[in-house]
């Protein structure tokens, strides 16, 4: 049956809960407002903006994240946002659902889109790589955080720098076997950026493949290599100490050369993969919604259930079902609002 | 280096350790190696620290080393554990200490196996049955005698003579620490600290007032690897692992390696004299080696036991310059005298590197 | 010194800190391509000399960049200069002047 939507109901009555003010929540918000509903994000942070506020440039095009994430907001701006605001309670009722805040606010919604995004790995798990150890292991969020304050003291001249690809990613030591997606063109970014601040630096990217799917991509590996000279080593870095002087020893095996390597480091970044946000974990007992594999939320499949979940009424967006770019998160919540408009018309 | 980093891993791989009453196992290879480490942990926890160690006379190998050269069957080693634990049983008692890394491995190895393959318990309780006529309970606790020692690091530093100090300046001795391999790499939740950075000798050395020192291949093995030594042609690989170990803690000076392994304290020790005489280089000063001592023969030193009585004139590297740098009192005539008096004979002088 | 029917054995591991890439940096000026190579194999797998001596482009450009002179050079000397692999060369690389410089460059070192 094609629904007709030609419905007796005001859509500005229905209310739609957005857990999370990342970009997920964000656009999703934007779009649900646009069909005319009235959407309601919760964020338990002071500010909007997720991971995308903390970072500085991206990838591929180098545009800033500040710029993103403004257009992101212009958007929202007459959307109702609860900031500083934890769920403590979800209640299903037949057709609504009863939400409690933090702060004792409650109000019932007739829709839930689940935008809780992703934590980045805890570097400090891998135990040989010595982040939180060895003075000059940092993370790529912590050389973003650099980028956009120059203000980090383990950044001081550096004359060779590594990158790390998949520190926490497809590595069963810890629990995480799928691709993170989103570090092997960050890497590259954040390689091209720091040879144009430190131009006299060597800089090594250990991968294992680069994945550069997207798009402009692998015009972003090819600009690399040619305009800044990054050198790519295939083979992951196995071991990371510190020598008398305070530098880092690394070690990797070229395996295009199948030969091990040794070599001295002023700087070393780990590519930080993504986990589920810890905060989806309260959400998904009160939502009765389960994890895959992956620890990441289960959705409805893989091709066009991807938007759902098993219970009614309760759908998702963004990084909290899968590692995303930003441009896979923001089709995503853009289709999820389509997802909720149609199962809003039908009730 | 943030020390706060380390001290978050140390305490996440702690494990727990029975206060008293442990069933004592032996090395088979250090007792020629290091004569008296054995006896001196076992004199100092029971005479110094008042805890009750047991022996069973009739205990064996645990057939680690023919396991670990491929020469028996990972089942035949399982029934040598088994008869261990049967004699433990025996003698009842359920905490059990081993003297050997060796050894802690193959214990943790067999008892995760066990573990995991209950079908694989059953059936080495009945070979066990079959060959022995023996039935063993597993341990409540299993432990390296390194355990122990860290356990009670600071008891005994409370009773030291000496400190690893210089005596003459008052600053701390710099001191490496080499884990066995097999005491955490295999399973990192068994150790105390963890695989990458175990703290097992690291708390003995800060207890007795040393100074740790953490050089770019203190996780390489010392290169022993079992068939790598044992097989003539291979020395050189073992040797060469030992090799890149010194060259990488030389710049940083050390005074003193200290080691939990019945192998790596015998090649970090030995090989020193190799390399010495075939290269010319030595890694202490004035021609003199760094002495590589197990953590018992360390602790026999800070209680203040007679180095000679320690067994430390059988290692190849000179001990006097770390005794003289701790101020500890030695009689240099009576290293190569044995029990009352006897003459054990005095070793050949190597060309480049110092005996005495 | 003592024979003791053993010796230490040299590390496998390729030292970077002691590579020294000055003539590398010199064939780098030369060709800006020659590190666009993601050695996807090509120029090795369609090599007339590959067929029956060990030469592989690939592999020489990464030898080179890890101090592997002597080796590289060893492999350049099997070129039979015939074009297949520039003609290959996904990433567009122009192989032959590559080699060209080369024999150039590292031979001048020599002398």
């Amino acid at each position: 049956m094609t629904p007709s939507y030609d419905n007796t109901y005001t859509m500005k009555e229905r209310n739609v809960l957005i857990i999370g003010g990342g970009p997920a929540g964000m656009e999703a918000a934007h779009q649900l407002k646009q069909l005319g509903f009235n959407p309601i994000i919760v964020e338990r942070n002071d500010k909007l903006g997720g991971h995308l506020a903390q970072w500085d440039r991206l990838f591929p095009t180098s545009e800033t994240a500040e710029g993103l994430l403004e257009r992101l907001k212009e958007n929202i701006k007459d959307v109702e946002v609860r900031l500083n605001s934890r769920i403590t309670n979800i209640e299903k009722n037949a057709e609504t659902f009863h939400v409690t805040l933090s702060n004792n606010k409650n109000f019932d919604v007739d829709a839930v889109v689940i935008c809780t995004g992703f934590d980045l790995f805890n570097a400090e798990k891998k135990q040989e790589y010595g982040y939180g150890i060895y003075d000059r292991v940092i993370t790529n969020a912590e050389l973003e955080e650099y980028f956009k304050t120059h203000n980090d003291k383990r950044i001081d001249e550096p004359q060779r720098i590594g990158f790390v690809h998949c520190v926490g990613s497809r590595d069963i030591k810890v629990n995480n076997t799928y691709c993170s997606k989103v570090c092997c063109a960050t890497a590259l970014k954040q390689a091209c950026e720091i040879k144009d601040e430190f131009p006299d630096a060597d800089v090594y990217c250990f991968y294992m493949d680069l994945r550069m799917f997207g798009k402009g991509y692998e015009d972003l590996y090819l600009k690399a290599q040619k305009d800044f000279d990054i050198k790519c080593v295939r083979g992951r870095v196995c071991e990371v100490s510190e020598n008398i002087e305070g530098k880092l020893v690394i070690k990797a095996e070229d395996t295009l050369l199948g030969t091990p390597m040794k070599m001295t480091l002023d700087l070393l970044v780990l590519m930080c993969g993504m986990e589920k946000s810890k905060g989806a974990d309260e959400i998904q007992k009160m939502l009765n919604i389960e994890s895959n594999k992956d620890g990441f939320i289960e959705n409805l499949g893989a091709f066009v259930g991807m938007n759902k979940t098993k219970e009614k009424g309760v759908f998702v967006a963004g990084a909290c079902t899968s590692p995303k770019t930003l441009p896979d998160t923001i089709a995503e919540a853009r289709s999820t609002a389509m997802e909720v408009y149609h199962y809003l018309c039908n009730n | 280096m943030i020390v706060e980093g380390k001290q978050k891993i140390w305490a996440d791989y702690q494990k727990d350790i029975p206060d008293d009453h442990y069933y004592y196992v032996r090395s088979c290879i250090r007792q020629s190696f290091f004569p008296a480490s054995e006896v001196t942990f076992l004199d100092i926890t029971r005479n110094k620290l008042g805890k009750d160690f047991y022996e069973n006379p009739y205990h064996t190998t645990c057939g680690g080393i023919a396991y670990h050269s491929d020469s028996i069957p990972q089942e035949t080693a399982m029934t040598i554990i088994a008869r261990q634990f049967a004699l433990m049983h025996e003698s009842g008692y359920e905490n059990y200490v081993c003297s050997c890394i060796t050894s802690f491995g193959c214990y943790t190895e067999t008892l995760e196996t066990w573990h995991e393959f209950p079908e694989l318990e059953a059936k080495i309780r009945q070979y066990l049955w079959d060959s022995c006529k023996k039935e063993f309970a597993k341990p409540k606790y299993l432990a390296h005698s390194s355990d122990i020692i860290y356990k009670f690091r600071n008891e005994i530093a409370a009773k030291a003579k000496y400190k690893l100090v210089n005596a003459k300046t008052g600053k701390p001795l710099k001191v490496v620490e080499h884990i066995g391999c097999h005491y955490a790499k295999m399973f990192p939740s068994k150790g105390f600290g963890g695989a990458e950075y175990p703290h097992v000798l690291v708390g003995m050395i800060e207890a007795w007032g040393g100074e740790v020192v953490d050089y770019p291949e203190r996780r390489h093995c010392c290169g022993f690897g079992f068939r790598q030594y044992f097989v003539q042609a291979n020395r050189g690989y073992s040797m060469s692992n030992t090799y890149k170990k010194f060259e990488s803690m030389e710049p940083y000076e050390p005074d003193l390696i200290i080691t939990n392994c019945p192998g790596c304290p015998y090649f970090l020790d030995r090989w020193q004299y190799v390399i010495a005489e075939q290269t010319g280089k030595t890694y202490g000063k004035n021609g003199y080696g760094i002495p590589a001592l197990t953590y018992e023969e360390v602790a026999g030193l800070v209680l203040g036991y007679n180095p000679w009585d320690l067994g430390l004139q059988m290692h190849q590297v000179a001990i006097e310059p770390l005794l003289d740098k701790m101020g500890i009192e030695y009689d240099p005539k009576a290293k190569y005298k044995g029990v009352n008096n006897k003459d054990l004979g005095t070793p050949e002088n190597p060309v480049n590197i110092k005996l005495m | 010194m003592i024979d003791f029917g053993f010796s230490i054995s040299k590390s496998s591991h390729i030292q970077m800190d002691d590579v020294d890439l000055k003539t590398f940096k010199k064939l780098e000026a030369l060709n800006p391509d020659i590190n666009t190579c993601m050695s996807c194999g090509l120029c090795t797998a369609t090599c007339s000399a590959g067929n029956f001596t060990d030469v592989s482009f690939r592999k020489i450009i990464l030898m080179l960049q890890r101090g592997k002179d002597k080796e590289a050079l060893q492999k350049v000397k099997r070129c039979m200069m015939c074009g297949k692999c520039m003609m290959i060369c996904s990433r567009g690389i122009n192989t032959r002047n590559i080699l060209l410089s080369i024999t150039r460059l590292y031979n001048e070192e020599e002398k």
